[in-house]
């Protein structure tokens, strides 16, 4: 059929063999993960590794039969996908069944779904609808807002099934955005926001305070170029603070350092009202709602820490940053995966000779920290080469999504290469004690049919829309 | 900023390659530069072992030892390291079965595989030093300390309390408990659980294939250190404690002793009483279901747990807000020709008559307190009943009645003082008077008092009229930093010159001269000035209880009792012979009355118990 020629033809074997590539491995890895000398058949179903051989069959099936189906079939059904998964996300709410705390499966037929899995290429899908439709433009706020959207609900959705983990892999759309024309400065905020948040966790408020006013005095003098005032400024305020300081320390007077910090504070008000006044400078006012904006962020991370985070989210978090460390509680997990991850060395214990593997000392070992057994086994080479792979794959990806002509075919790529980023980062993140445990699986690794099948669904959809880019 | 993308496209790919970077740069450090993740090839397993710091111990003010640590030992397992053995071997070591090795490593298994799980709770060290020779042989079972406690003196098991394995509940809250881990239930366990429990820690060693331990694992640099303990000094007197617990031998009630200078506990008797090591290691569970089934209920805590009528010991309180109200002073006389008979009327014993205010506490007058409380009541520029029983009810409050003292014991009762609401709900508003609620005069009705409250009364009067919150506790680790509150001194609202004339009342009930009307001439110990009032408390379903407060020397007083013997009659029959007994073991050192003691020591009360029904 003229069709599968084409197939054949235009699809992207690069992409398709470090596919493979990767679906193999994280077999391998599975059957090191669960091996036991008592089964030694690789095809026995009632170990993982036999249940995912079968998962990888069906994959394979349902990669042929996208292939097969007509690109336009994705553009037209794109809504369509979305609107079902939203209802089957809403379903699980009332009607899933609890694993490991969270209730976001469905059992069918004996075997368990994890339907927020595959709400991740429907959004992508919708959002490549929406954000390529005539006269679309990400301009305004109103335009922000809506496109946000789309996003946000499934967000909603799967945190009211108590799944944190996989409400946090939408963020990554916004790459997406970014991609499509939000302004640099968002992108920019958003990080340094970030950033912050894990600096209050770590370091004193007060500290925190002093360092965001000097960053906004800093990056005044780089946007005015007005080097001299405010290096006066700085000098009289910090100064006035250190007198201040010095004074309370040397009559005892027991002052909080807040209180010391607010007499400058009240001072420099005015004076900077008067100066942008004077000189119409506006960018002093966007400023200033920056620094606002930022210390009012710092204060309350306090309050969301203690107040909205579950306990055992906050554990991980201080656990991860050296604040608390509980090896045999909640710090458990990242620690054995750490030491397995770590005693691998340069070239690994050798395929099935890993000992932290042998012995189930990581929990989760076939799932979320599958890549320890890549670690223990394979060594640093191994484990750089499965990176490379995983970044090999990501940069093609760009590249497919930027010949694209269509818009449709272009943003989606977009959004399946913030997925994938999304993903991998934070799980070899996690195994590596550099992000604390959300329970987000490996793709193309970690065990599992939903995970399995949503990835591949999310990159067939994209290979079989550059297939057809030409057409 | 341009739409085309093709600055972003370059940033994007930037971030996504700079993260990685920095996740290669991690795995380069976790996995070549530092050594410490490395295990050597001989499959080398670690194994978490968590240190349990010995708990803090117990002393008395003069550091006897009242509690301590004795060893046990926990068999863990660990499922996933278990390797064929020989059960028989196994059972015969262990003095078990084979079934409960089954069926508690299938228990083990389903809680988790490759966790540890505990196995077989305190072994005793006999079997531990046999296990151990053979532990080789058991690839996955190891041996984890543990302390229990142990009491050498058997004694003051109510408010020392016990130890026992943490619930759900509280593993749930607090996340240093983890499951199998000793908690303190009651008692000064319970109050001072932070304090005794010190600091779990951790060492995590390297364990070969044979079972056995190699070393510390990467130097100890997962360890955490464990932290002691801390040592708790108590203000009990051991000697008077043994001795006030021999005297409540077969005899329900209880006992409280305070020093009233400072509000230091010296000694806290219930009865019935336990040994408290019957609540310690394996055998607890069974026996705290026989104590909690014994229908005299011996885990109560009467001092605390347990409120009754104060009966006529009441008179001092109503004497003192009687003179602070100035409706009554100490040279006010009342006639009492057998009762007063207003109303329903009280009853009054032969005694002689009439009686000023410090005799009417030295014969136990009922007529003249009747009068007196009338009098607090309906005093005229108060402005009706309520109020007037609103002033009475801050009076009394003030010597701690009503509201729990707030010690250093958990499960303490508060006792009650009625409101005008109660009997304005009983009643009707309007609808009662002094006369309807006579009986509070005489310490009947609807008060209820517990032996604390009453010896911290007590206290009270032996100061001439403030008190410290009792508490047990002087010195936690050596240093003397317990709780501020203890530290601060109660006012009662009554003036304190006032007190002097209640103090000679309760002197002359005890040393006043035969044929006097004395009621507490029993209580006498020559050489000592013991002050003192009887009370009987009625009780509606037997016979009446004996009460008795008392303090000595009545200058410069060093103890202040309540004694409350249930079912024991009058007030001098059980519970003054008993206080006082006491009074004199603690001033002088001995008892030279050797007849009383014997008496008392040798009679068993139990068979006039309304509980045994």
């Amino acid at each position: 059929m003229i069709r599968s020629n084409n197939i054949a033809r235009w699809l992207d074997w690069p992409t398709v063999i470090i596919f493979l590539t990767l679906v193999f491995m994280g077999w391998l890895n599975i059957y090191a993960a669960v091996f036991s000398e008592e089964h030694s058949s690789i095809f026995d179903t009632s170990q993982r590794y036999g249940m995912q051989l079968i998962w990888i069959a069906a994959t394979l099936v349902i990669a042929l039969v996208i292939l097969a189906i007509d690109s336009r079939f994705f553009v037209v059904f794109a809504n369509f996908f979305y609107f079902i998964l939203l209802g089957i996300l809403l379903f699980v709410i009332f009607f899933g069944v609890e694993v490991n705390a969270s209730k976001s499966w469905i059992e069918l037929g004996g075997q368990r779904i994890q339907p927020a899995e595959f709400a991740k290429f429907a959004t992508s899908l919708a959002l490549a609808k929406y954000m390529s439709s005539y006269g679309y433009k990400l301009d305004s706020i109103k335009s922000y807002i809506k496109t946000s959207l789309i996003v946000l609900i499934p967000i909603v959705l799967i945190l009211l099934q108590n799944d944190a983990g996989s409400a946090m892999v939408f963020t990554a759309f916004v790459w997406v955005f970014y991609r499509e024309g939000m302004p640099h400065w968002v992108l920019a905020f958003i990080g340094f926001m970030i950033l912050l948040f894990i600096l209050v966790l770590i370091f004193n408020k007060y500290i925190i305070l002093l360092g965001l006013i000097l960053l906004t005095i800093v990056l005044f003098a780089l946007i005015s170029r007005d080097h001299r005032n405010a290096i006066r400024f700085s000098i009289g305020l910090f100064g006035l603070t250190g007198i201040l300081y010095g004074i309370s320390e040397f009559f005892d007077l027991g002052l909080s350092p807040y209180s010391i910090i607010l007499i400058p504070i009240a001072i420099s008000i005015p004076i900077v009202i008067i100066y942008t006044y004077l000189q119409k400078a506006k960018h002093v006012l966007a400023l200033l709602l920056f620094l606002a904006i930022t210390s009012t962020f710092s204060f309350s991370v306090n309050y969301i820490f203690n107040n909205v985070l579950d306990v055992h989210h906050r554990d991980r978090i201080n656990d991860l940053l050296g604040i608390e460390s509980d090896p045999l509680g909640w710090g458990y997990n990242v620690n054995q995966s750490k030491i397995a991850i770590g005693s691998g060395g340069f070239m690994g214990k050798g395929f099935l000779k890993g000992t932290q593997t042998k012995f189930n000392f990581v929990p989760e070992q076939s799932t979320d920290f599958i890549f320890c057994t890549v670690g223990e086994e394979w060594g640093f080479l191994g484990s750089l080469v499965v990176i490379g792979l995983f970044v090999a794959l990501l940069l093609r990806l760009i590249t497919l999504a930027e010949r694209q002509k269509e818009a449709f075919a272009r943003i989606y790529g977009y959004g399946v290469v913030s997925i994938l980023f999304f993903h991998i980062a934070i799980n070899l993140s996690m195994t590596i004690g550099l992000f604390p445990v959300v329970g987000i699986p490996l793709p193309f690794f970690s065990y599992g049919g939903s995970s399995l099948w949503s990835f591949t669904i999310l990159l067939f959809i994209f290979l079989k829309l550059d297939s057809s880019r030409l057409d | 900023m341009q739409l085309t993308g093709n600055n972003r496209k370059y940033i994007i790919s930037g971030i996504i390659l700079i993260i990685f970077l920095v996740i290669t740069f991690r795995l380069f450090f976790l996995q070549v530069v530092d050594r410490s993740y490395r295990l050597s090839a001989s499959n080398n397993v670690l194994r978490y072992i968590t240190q349990y710091p010995a708990r803090g111990l117990v002393y008395d003010r003069n550091g006897e030892l009242l509690v301590y640590n004795q060893a046990a030992y926990d068999l863990m397992v660990i499922p996933r390291q278990i390797k064929p053995f020989d059960t028989i071997e196994f059972c015969s070591v262990l003095e078990i079965s084979k079934e409960f090795v089954d069926n508690r490593l299938k228990e083990a298994k389903a809680h988790s595989s490759f966790r540890p799980s505990i196995f077989l709770k305190q072994v005793s060290a006999e079997t531990y030093a046999k296990l151990q020779e053979k532990l080789f042989k058991f690839p996955g079972f190891y041996v984890q300390p543990r302390t229990l406690r142990a009491y050498p003196n058997s004694i003051g098991a109510h408010f020392l309390g016990y130890v026992g394995e943490v619930d759900d509940r509280k593993i749930r809250e607090d996340a240093y408990y983890k499951m199998g881990d000793y908690i303190g239930i009651s008692g000064l366990e319970r109050t001072y659980e932070e304090e005794l429990r010190g600091k779990k820690g951790v060492s995590v060693y390297l364990v070969d294939v044979h079972n056995r331990i190699k070393g510390s694992y990467a130097e100890g640099k997962y360890d955490t250190l464990v932290v002691l303990g801390k040592d708790l000094t108590t203000s009990i007197d051991i000697e008077l404690q043994k001795f006030g617990e021999m005297l409540m031998q077969n005899k329900l009630g209880g006992i409280v002793a305070i020093e009233p200078s400072t509000g230091e506990i010296l000694a806290m008797i219930s009865g019935p009483n336990y040994d408290p090591n019957l609540l310690v290691g394996r055998p607890r569970t069974l026996n705290f279901r026989n104590l909690d089934a014994d229908t005299l209920k011996p885990l109560f805590n009467r001092p605390l747990m347990a409120k009754y009528p104060p009966g006529s010991t009441f008179k001092i309180v109503n004497a003192l807000i009687g003179l602070e109200e100035k409706i009554v002073f100490p040279q006010t006389q009342y006639y009492c020709d057998g009762g007063y008979r207003i109303g329903r009327g009280v009853g009054c014993h032969n005694h002689p008559s009439p009686t000023d205010l410090i005799k009417s506490i030295q014969v136990s007058c009922n007529t003249y307190y009747c009068n007196v409380f009338r009098n607090i009541i309906d005093k005229p520029s108060l402005g009706g009943v309520e109020q007037g029983f609103t002033v009475w009810k801050n009076h009394v409050e003030s010597f701690g009645f009503g509201k729990k003292l707030n010690i250093d014991q958990p499960n303490e009762l508060a006792g009650i003082v009625p409101s005008i609401e109660f009997y304005n709900r009983y009643f009707r508003k309007g609808g009662w008077s002094s006369l309807t609620i006579l009986s509070l005069s005489i310490g009947q009705g609807e008060l209820g008092t517990t032996p604390l409250q009453m010896a911290n009364m007590t206290a009270a009067i032996a100061n001439r009229g403030w008190y410290y919150t009792p508490h047990f506790v002087k010195e936690i680790d050596g240093k003397e930093n317990i709780e501020p509150r203890f530290k601060i001194k109660n006012y009662t609202t009554i003036d304190s010159l006032w007190y002097n004339y209640i103090v000679e009342g309760m002197y002359l009930a005890v040393n006043g001269e035969p044929g006097s009307g004395s009621t507490a001439r029993i209580a006498v110990i020559p050489d000592i000035d013991v002050c003192g009032k009887t009370g009987t408390s009625q009780n509606p379903h037997g016979k009446d209880h004996s009460v008795f407060v008392a303090f000595a020397p009545k200058d410069n007083p060093k103890i202040a009792v309540a004694a409350y013997i249930e079912n024991a009659g009058w007030g001098a029959s059980w519970a003054a012979p008993i206080a006082s007994l006491m009074i004199e073991k603690y001033l002088t050192g001995e008892i030279k009355r050797k007849w009383l003691e014997q008496r008392m020591l040798e009679t068993t009360l139990l068979d006039k118990s309304d509980k045994k029904q």
